[in-house]
């Protein structure tokens, strides 16, 4: 059962030399619900700021092509470059914090689960600096519910400005609505289909193409104002009742029937086996124990939702704890925990800048397979193991094995040490064998990151 | 410190991977495999949901300007094909190949796959060629089903490139995925204690060792001995760095093809890659232009690298998850759908036809009300193009590589 390494390495951010491992599952679970410290350290600003460099970056590029002047124009030109250097900028800290917290935090699973979510509900800009608003949308619309009720988590980040951009619904409007009929306007029903397929029900759930057709139409509403925010616009607003999996909704006409159908969807029992499935796939194995999946569907099904209690099911169940590793970390597990296993200074990462992380990080990243923040799809990423292990991707790891250590640390650890420190009581003999047998530092400290041991969790 | 000649030291000796193919994509798959005899098929996935109809635009039919008020409106003159067909003026460059016979469509065609339209199950679908999806884990492709069916099809050196996996040419016969564009040293020392620390995960050890045995493929020795001088290892990342800018600009598409088509030239001969971007839910007259541009450039840029005597042995064919609504949205853009189009192109296709039955727009005719009726299984097209060009049977094919298809009769795809 529970073991302090097992629970940082599968459901924290990897054992660290400086900060201890949680001693029980009751410590792992406290770290969910006490105060947010880590994010008040590292701070990442909410889409609820963020949108305001969207609207001046837009603002000026209006300007530049309406100027009347050279004069204008150039005025024009100079404040979109501004607002567009200062985006990039923020965006590069957002990255660095969001890896500075999986390097310093006491509550790992946190950052894991923020991570989860964020995936679960895949949102991405589309243009321009919109591009960088990912974090500022798992900041405000994700993190702060993943130990609430899956309800609550998912009205925030369905009807969060990013998604309603990212999957067409600011435009869609209701064929009948005031709006509808005047402009000749309608539906458009990516977001409902996802929301039903990806975010709630599962492609397996109990839903047909007309219950997508009038979830499109209850969704109506959901739009942006002009500055970016989230905006319910009754004009858009189909009237009449919607027949949703059998239930009648959108007799107000207002945002409540909405967050009504949502709820309802999350209450749904395919919904539960839905989640439980991919969190347990995600923290265990590509095809987890079937039991370990009721218990965690039961969880849910009989907390009306409640995330905390699905996250007890899943950390008391023996499926959980089993010593072999059997999950590959995805690149971003990879590369943070291999910083936080090497004690990086954080002040060397905090004062890097944009090219350095481009170089020790994002590209990297990208190489593995992991284009930062840029899934295809709204699917996020894939969950299985073959995807990640392929050729490329191994080579890329050991790669960056070989040659990040170096540029973060001026001194090298004893690779016997590391290997230790990196894999805990559970260095496998022959990766100890290798870390003391390599010929230089930087090759030891490669061979332990490189080694299944350290990859899987 | 770091010097230029260190740099050029450094790449020499440790045998930067795959060097000789450093022109190859980064990133983006490509499947392939070798097989006897001397034609080439290739497949072009169009992830998203191409909607057929704007594509290959059936204006004969008189229902079609009131489904879509914005869409496919304009009759120009120039983009008929038939009395019955245009093509969208994003194809119009494909126009020569359609006058001399190396462009053909389908009409109205579709996997088995109904009802959900998700794009993920759609396209696991259309590369699984099955009729309903195995559980995860247990897919394979239908591309890598015919393999063995090949006689001398060299599985080994069918190989991809990338970034996903493309279930197409997955399964059990062993393909490869490998992008060269990364490049590692190490002493022999170390890659033996790699070797050691790897085996504990056979899939692991059995990429890694993939990436050094191809690493040394280019005939540089793979091992880095620099009698105990120090490595560069910031020139490594950089390097790493250059090669994704590298990779990154210019047309990813068009380096694809290039990198297919110089493989077609040599012992390839089934290849397949996909373009994006279909997914035109909203400003589809403006949305649709890239995608098209994409596909349009990589058909003309695969027959200009394959010459005219590799193209006459070549036959393409583009498909595409599934269609889209046959009404027009609320947003000019048109929502996941049903039939579809697939377009045949290739020096060996009998080209200038519209194959297959139009099924009508009238809303009776329409799948559920909304989707072009698909009136033939786009998978028996596939196999028609696998038997005219590889001389499979149609046993194997229909039950084997495509389990429990209808390939119908003969329509003759190719010459």
């Amino acid at each position: 059962m529970f073991n302090p390494e097992v629970a940082e390495i599968r459901f924290g951010t990897g054992l660290s030399p400086r900060v201890p491992a949680p001693q029980s599952v009751e410590a792992l679970l406290d770290g969910l619900v006490g105060q947010d410290r880590i994010a008040t350290r590292f701070p990442i600003e909410p889409f609820e700021s963020f949108r305001h460099r969207i609207t001046a970056f837009q603002a000026a590029r209006r300007d530049e092509r309406r100027a009347k002047s050279d004069d204008a124009r150039t005025q024009a030109t100079k404040a979109k470059k501004k607002a567009n250097t200062a985006a990039r900028k923020a965006y590069a800290s957002m990255i660095r914090d969001t890896v500075l917290r999986r390097t310093h935090t006491d509550s790992g699973f946190r950052e894991r689960l923020a991570f989860f979510w964020a995936d679960h509900f895949t949102a991405r800009g589309k243009s321009n600096i919109v591009r960088f608003a990912t974090s500022p949308y798992i900041e405000e619309a994700i993190r702060p519910h993943i130990a609430g009720r899956f309800e609550d988590l998912l009205i925030a980040a369905v009807t969060h400005p990013l998604m309603l951009h990212y999957l067409d619904q600011a435009q869609s409007v209701g064929p009948n609505s005031r709006l509808g009929k005047r402009r000749e306007r309608g539906l458009n029903e990516n977001l409902a289909r996802e929301v039903m397929e990806l975010h709630t029900l599962g492609v397996d759930g109990p839903y047909t193409q007309a219950d997508v057709r009038q979830l499109a139409e209850l969704f109506a509403g959901l739009s942006l104002d002009q500055q970016g925010a989230f905006k319910f616009k009754t004009a858009h607003v189909e009237p009449g009742t919607e027949t949703v999996l059998g239930k009648s909704y959108g007799r107000s006409g207002k945002l409540k029937d909405v967050h009504a159908v949502l709820r309802d969807l999350a209450r749904h029992p395919a919904t539960a086996r839905h989640v439980a499935t991919k969190l347990a796939q995600h923290f265990t194995t590509d095809v987890p124990d079937p039991d370990l999946i009721d218990k965690m569907t039961e969880a849910y099904r009989d907390s009306g939702g409640n995330l905390l209690n699905v996250y007890v099911a899943l950390l008391n169940h023996p499926a959980s704890w089993l010593p072999e590793m059997r999950n590959i970390k995805r690149p971003i597990d990879f590369i943070a925990t291999s910083l936080r296993a090497l004690d990086v200074d954080g002040t060397l990462l905090a004062r890097s800048n944009q090219k350095q992380l481009l170089n020790l990080i994002v590209t990297p990243m990208q190489i593995m397979g992991q284009s930062w923040q840029a899934p295809n799809g709204p699917d996020g990423w894939p969950e299985e193991n073959a995807f990640w292990i392929t050729p490329q991707f191994m080579a890329a790891r050991l790669a960056w094995a070989l040659s990040a250590p170096q540029e973060l640390r001026r001194v090298l650890p004893d690779p016997q040490d590391f290997a230790q420190t990196a894999l805990g009581q559970n260095a496998p003999p022959e990766v100890a064998f290798a870390a003391s047998a390599a010929e230089n530092r930087w090759e030891g400290i490669a061979l332990v990151l490189a080694s299944p041991a350290f990859q899987k969790f | 410190m770091t010097s230029e000649i260190s740099r050029r030291r450094f790449l020499g000796s440790a045998g930067v991977i795959g060097c000789s193919l450093a022109a190859s994509p980064l990133l983006t798959p490509v499947s392939m495999a070798s097989a006897p005899g001397e034609n080439r098929l290739v497949v072009i996935i169009l992830r998203g949901g191409m909607d057929g109809i704007d594509v290959l635009r059936p204006w004969g039919d008189l229902e079609l300007a009131a489904h879509r008020p914005n869409l496919a409106v304009s009759h120009d003159n120039e983009l008929h094909l038939t009395e019955f067909f245009g093509i969208h003026p994003g194809l119009k460059p494909l126009m020569p190949l359609w006058d001399r016979g190396e462009l053909s469509f389908v009409q109205a065609t579709s996997t088995p796959y109904r009802d959900k339209r998700s794009h993920f199950d759609g396209q696991d679908l259309l590369e699984a060629g099955t009729v309903d999806l195995a559980p995860l884990g247990r897919r394979d492709g239908w591309l890598n089903r015919m393999l063995p069916y090949l006689g001398g099809a060299q599985a080994r050196t069918a190989f991809a490139l990338g970034r996903e996996n493309m279930l197409i040419l997955t399964g059990q016969s062993p393909v490869s995925n490998w992008s060269p564009d990364v490049d590692l040293g190490m002493s022999s020392q170390g890659l033996r204690l790699l070797d050691l620390v790897m085996k504990s995960d056979p899939d692991m050890a059995a990429s890694m060792t993939e990436a050094i045995n191809l690493a040394g493929s280019d005939g540089d020795a793979v091992a880095l001995d620099l009698n105990g001088g120090m490595v560069d290892q910031e020139d490594m990342m950089n390097t790493m760095a250059e090669d994704v800018s590298r990779a990154r600009k210019g047309k990813t598409h068009l380096k694809i093809v290039d990198f297919a088509a110089e493989r077609l030239k040599a012992e390839t001969r089934i290849a397949s890659f996909s373009i994006g971007g279909w997914d035109t839910h909203a400003a589809q007259n403006r949305t649709l232009n890239r995608p098209l541009k994409d596909l349009t450039e990589s058909i003309l840029r695969l027959r200009k690298k394959l010459g005219t005597v590799t193209w006459g042995k070549t036959t393409v064919l583009c498909m595409t998850e599934f269609g889209r609504t046959v009404r027009e949205n609320g947003t000019k853009g048109t929502d996941h759908g049903t039939g579809g189009t697939m377009i045949v192109a290739g020096g060996a296709v009998r080209g200038g036809q519209i194959h297959g039955t139009w099924p009508g727009l009238e809303e009776a005719d329409l799948y559920d009300r909304r989707d072009v009726m698909p009136t033939t299984d786009i998978r028996a097209w596939a196999a028609w193009a696998m038997r005219e060009s590889f001389g499979m049977s149609k046993s194997a094919l229909e039950s084997n590589v495509f389990g429990g298809l209808d390939m119908g009769d003969g329509p003759k795809l190719l010459l």
